[in-house]
């Protein structure tokens, strides 16, 4: 069976959850390898097996992760010359999206992007227009490249060797022009990452200010999930940017999403409609949120929310 | 300094947006065209280098005729001349055959410093400037959210999922930007008026050197192979508050086994 590259997501050896989820798809069209960058596979390698990597291509050079993207693309284009595999799967995160495009001018390969499900034969499923079509799209060409978005296929374990082969690379001259000077690691609190969380709770326009955003936050803190947020709550500053959902911000598909004084505009609309379970607060009875929720409480948030969490808290 | 803006026309989001029932490719005639709002900033990002650093700004568009639209108004905000890739073979380009074709005319036109929006909102790809930046063998400094020009160095703040990365480079480079970098200014009657006298230079795929294999839907290197309309979501349950809404949502949540 030809194997199928899994490029492994994680932050200082942290696997990110998306990960898993990318060797669970990978299991369907091959032998999943998982491709290892940077320092800290120690403390990883558990995870990965578990998930089914029968193999860890393993590039622990610490140049590889000095410079934007290039490496990883020399590295992943190496890989796939020297051991022709079925394939490459990537996160669909800013970072993995442009390692699948620059891999797929360096190959000249056919790719796939943001695609919410992968079958056999790299078939790939899109979901576009903010959920309205469904699309299924195949590569003519090459080696096929798949950017898989995180939270859309459920992970399964399925153990494996995980037998590690150390690779190295020569890097060009061009994969080291933008070089990383220096990390800055933001204040993230112990939630989840937006996009990985298993639930989400946005706050809107109707959460009127920062300190009120206290209520969503401990919403989101009762069911162990994610705080986002729509974009006139971020144009407001009530709560930072990178928390946006949306259309020019994070597309999420969490098992549960519940909106707060969010009116479910289209361009919000196109960064949830794909979780699975979505429940609304807002007063106003005709709030297109309304139209997507399979239960939705028309109230004020402020009496709804607190009661809510308060439950929640009582049931635990 | 020679900025060049990547400019692209999509189909308004609020308009309806369909695919053509032939090829499946988005259907750009059915829905109103405006600029990708992330372009909007790249735009503004363009011109506040420019007030910095002197310079010219230029903008580029692969698209279809009615495409001058999007053009003029980024005239109009104050770029100094366009040119637009226009052609019939260039349709259903995927986005390694949109990335050659815009390498095609980079390479034409010359730059310092490409600056793209970091995502379209129809395409949804990301990908377009780091596949320009492979292709031009320039640094990729993409998913920005502040950029300065020193000289011929340049460095960005570039967008992680842990925070960001200060990341640094020789000119020329692509640059892509995120939503917040900057607020775009809007055209001034002064500026409407001026851009209908600035330089739109058309270009033919032949024009750019474009090999018309390379390109289009017979040159795409994926194809979409079926698309049909999302089955519409199950009607919910929708209850007005009575005191106890919280409760009801509460129940709802241990009725899905969420807690
Ligand atoms: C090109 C473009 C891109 C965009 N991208 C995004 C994006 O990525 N993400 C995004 O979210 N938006 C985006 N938008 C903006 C979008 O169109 C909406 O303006 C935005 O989503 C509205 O946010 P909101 O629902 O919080 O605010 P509003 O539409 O003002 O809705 C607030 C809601 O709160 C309710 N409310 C008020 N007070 C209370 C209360 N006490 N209790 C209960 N309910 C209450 C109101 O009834 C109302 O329904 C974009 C717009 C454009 C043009
Ligand atoms: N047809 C096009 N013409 C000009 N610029 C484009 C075109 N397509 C994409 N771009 C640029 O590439 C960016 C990312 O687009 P995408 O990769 O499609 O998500 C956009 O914000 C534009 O700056």
């Amino acid at each position: 069976m030809a194997e199928v590259l899994v490029l492994v997501d994680h932050v200082d050896g942290e696997v990110k959850k998306v990960t898993l989820e990318l060797l669970t798809a990978a299991r369907r069209l091959g032998e999943p390898a998982a491709v290892w960058v940077g320092p800290g596979l120690e403390g990883a390698k558990e995870k990965l097996a578990e998930y089914g990597a029968a193999k860890i291509y393993v590039a622990a050079d610490e140049e590889l992760t000095s410079y934007v993207v290039a490496p990883k693309v020399e590295l992943l284009a190496q890989l796939v010359a020297d051991k022709s595999p079925a394939g490459v799967l990537v996160a669909a995160t800013g970072e993995g999206k442009e390692i699948a495009g620059r891999l797929a001018v360096k190959l000249d390969s056919g790719v796939l992007t943001d695609v919410v499900d992968v079958a056999e034969g790299f078939v790939g499923e899109h979901s576009i227009f903010g959920g309205a079509i469904i699309a299924h799209a195949k590569v003519k060409r090459g080696t096929p490249i798949v950017a898989v978005r995180p939270n859309a296929i459920a992970a399964e374990p399925a153990p494996a060797a995980a037998a590690e082969e150390q690779v190295s690379v020569t890097l060009s001259d061009a994969a080291k022009s933008a070089k990383i000077v220096e990390r800055v690691v933001q204040e993230k609190g112990e939630r989840p990452d937006l996009t990985e969380a298993a639930v989400v709770v946005s706050g809107g326009r109707g959460v009127g200010s920062a300190e009120n955003f206290k209520i969503i936050e401990d919403l989101a803190d009762a069911l162990g999930g994610a705080v986002g947020a729509s974009r006139a709550a971020t144009d407001a500053g009530w709560y930072p940017h990178q928390f946006q959902v949306g259309q020019t911000g994070k597309t999420v598909s969490p098992q549960l999403y519940i909106a707060v004084g969010i009116s479910g505009a289209i361009q919000h609309r196109a960064g949830m409609q794909t979780s699975k379970t979505i429940v609304a607060i807002n007063k106003d009875p005709d709030a297109p949120i309304f139209e997507l929720v399979d239960f939705g409480v028309v109230g004020d948030l402020f009496q709804v929310a607190p009661q809510l969490t308060e439950e929640i808290n009582k049931r635990k | 300094m020679n900025i060049v803006v990547c400019v692209k026309q999509v189909p308004d989001t609020e308009s309806p947006r369909k695919l053509k029932s032939d090829d499946n490719t988005l259907d750009r005639g059915a829905a109103d065209g405006v600029i990708n709002e992330l372009d909007e900033y790249a735009i503004e990002e363009a011109l506040l280098l420019k007030e910095a650093h002197g310079g010219e700004v230029t903008v580029l568009t692969m698209g279809p005729e009615k495409a001058t639209d999007s053009i003029r108004k980024a005239l109009a905000m104050g770029a100094d001349k366009a040119v637009h890739l226009v052609d019939d073979a260039l349709a259903g380009s995927d986005a390694l055959g949109t990335s050659y074709a815009i390498q095609q005319v980079l390479g034409r036109i010359g730059f310092d410093l490409v600056i793209c929006g970091s995502e379209s909102t129809d395409a949804r790809t990301g990908m377009l400037p780091a596949m320009l930046a492979e292709r031009l063998g320039v640094p990729q400094l993409t998913l920005s959210s502040k950029v300065e020009i020193d000289g011929s160095t340049i460095r960005v703040q570039r967008l992680t999922d842990y925070g960001y990365d200060k990341v640094e480079a020789a000119l020329p480079a692509v640059v892509s930007v995120v939503e917040k970098i900057n607020e775009p200014r809007y055209p001034s009657f002064k500026g409407i008026m001026a851009a209908k006298k600035k330089p739109v230079e058309t270009l033919s795929a032949a024009d750019a050197g474009i090999e018309a294999d390379k390109v289009g839907l017979a040159g795409a290197a994926s194809e979409v192979v079926d698309a049909t309309e999302a089955p519409p979501r199950a009607k919910g349950q929708i209850v007005t508050d009575e005191g106890d809404g919280g409760v009801k949502i509460a129940e709802f949540l241990a009725s899905k086994k969420f807690i």
